[in-house]
């Protein structure tokens, strides 16, 4: 599973988690929330270089990670619709977290796995393996904070319970490649809803599934936050600190 | 999130050391305290272990009783063991 596409659509994941949870920073409810999300979004902005620098490679037509970082327009992002969704408030932050952390572990303990597999698979199988201390600290955050905002107050409760409704019909995008993952997400996110007292919604139930991010298909927020990601550098080509 | 209390945080730098005072934080229990620290002060590797303790369970000498408390010992130059002559060969002394 080395393809340019997978690999590029993991470090889309990441690349638009960390700009999504770098717009909290100087706007979260204490300084020491603050840092905690600018640490969680650097990790995810360094997990995404690496695999940016892996898919240019293995394209092999010369694009480095800032080439498809920010020369790429919204259609050839590989990114799921979940991470692109605007940051909401502070337990839509969470919840989204806590989704897709979930899922980033399970994946990359199977990547991280697949490296006795082939010579191909083994550079993906150790950028996986650094990233996976990484996101089990992003999975514990996310998990803490879901417990005290759905247990928490009646105004926590309630948008934590609005976050988990909204965002649910976009996790099953996450599984579209690697369905077999999803039992093991469900067994971590299933646990730490329930301490929360939060409800998610049957399958059954759920018929809205929107998909197509990893085909260049966005919903209509992605343009706006690579016309905030890009400009910089699209206006002043090669620009250094 | 405006009444969240103040924690001391403490680390180990390494084995064998004692847990030293680092700074303060605020968080609205022991176990975000404890997740807090970790991201203010062990970013760059500075430790092994981590306590917080809740602020107000500490208990402080007072700026005012300072010469009450401290300047007594100043002058009791014997409590230091300066009247000894060090043995021929002992190190480390």
């Amino acid at each position: 599973m080395s393809d340019v596409n997978h690999v590029l659509g993991l470090g889309d994941d990441a690349l638009i988690t960390a700009q999504r949870l770098a717009e909290w920073s100087a706007r979260a409810h204490e300084l020491e929330e603050d840092i905690a999300l600018s640490n969680i979004a650097l990790d995810q902005l360094g997990q995404a270089r690496l695999l940016l620098t892996l898919a240019g490679e293995l394209e092999g037509a010369g694009r480095d990670e800032d080439a498809l970082a920010y020369l790429r327009d919204e259609r050839e992002f590989r990114n799921v619709q979940l991470v692109e969704l605007p940051r909401g408030d502070f337990a839509f932050t969470m919840v989204r977290m806590l989704f897709v952390a979930g899922y980033q572990a399970e994946l990359y303990l199977k990547l991280a796995d697949d490296d006795a597999d082939t010579v191909a698979a083994r550079p993906l199988a150790e950028i996986a393996a650094k990233a996976i201390k990484e996101v089990a600290y992003h999975l514990d955050h996310s998990s803490q904070w879901t417990v005290r905002l759905g247990d928490g107050t009646e105004e926590s409760r309630r948008r934590a319970q609005d976050a988990v409704d909204a965002l649910w019909p976009y996790t099953f995008e996450l599984f579209e490649t690697h369905p077999e993952l999803r039992e093991g997400w469900l067994g971590r996110v299933d646990p730490v809803l329930d301490t929360a007292t939060l409800t998610r919604p049957a399958d059954a139930d759920v018929t809205f599934r929107p998909r197509g991010g990893r085909d260049g298909v966005h919903t209509e927020h992605l343009g706006y936050l690579l016309a905030e990601l890009q400009h910089l550098h699209r206006s002043h080509p090669g620009a250094t600190w | 999130m405006r009444d969240n209390p103040l924690w001391e945080v403490f680390v180990r730098p390494r084995r064998g050391l004692s847990h030293t005072h680092v700074g303060s934080l605020h968080a609205p229990d022991a176990d975000l305290a404890l997740r807090n620290a970790r991201d203010l002060y062990t970013r760059r590797e500075e430790g092994v272990s981590i306590w917080v303790v809740p602020a107000a369970a500490i208990t402080a000498s007072s700026p005012q009783e300072k010469d009450a408390f401290f300047a007594p010992a100043g002058d009791k130059i014997y409590r230091h063991p300066t009247f000894y002559e060090m043995p021929e060969g002992a190190e480390h002394i």
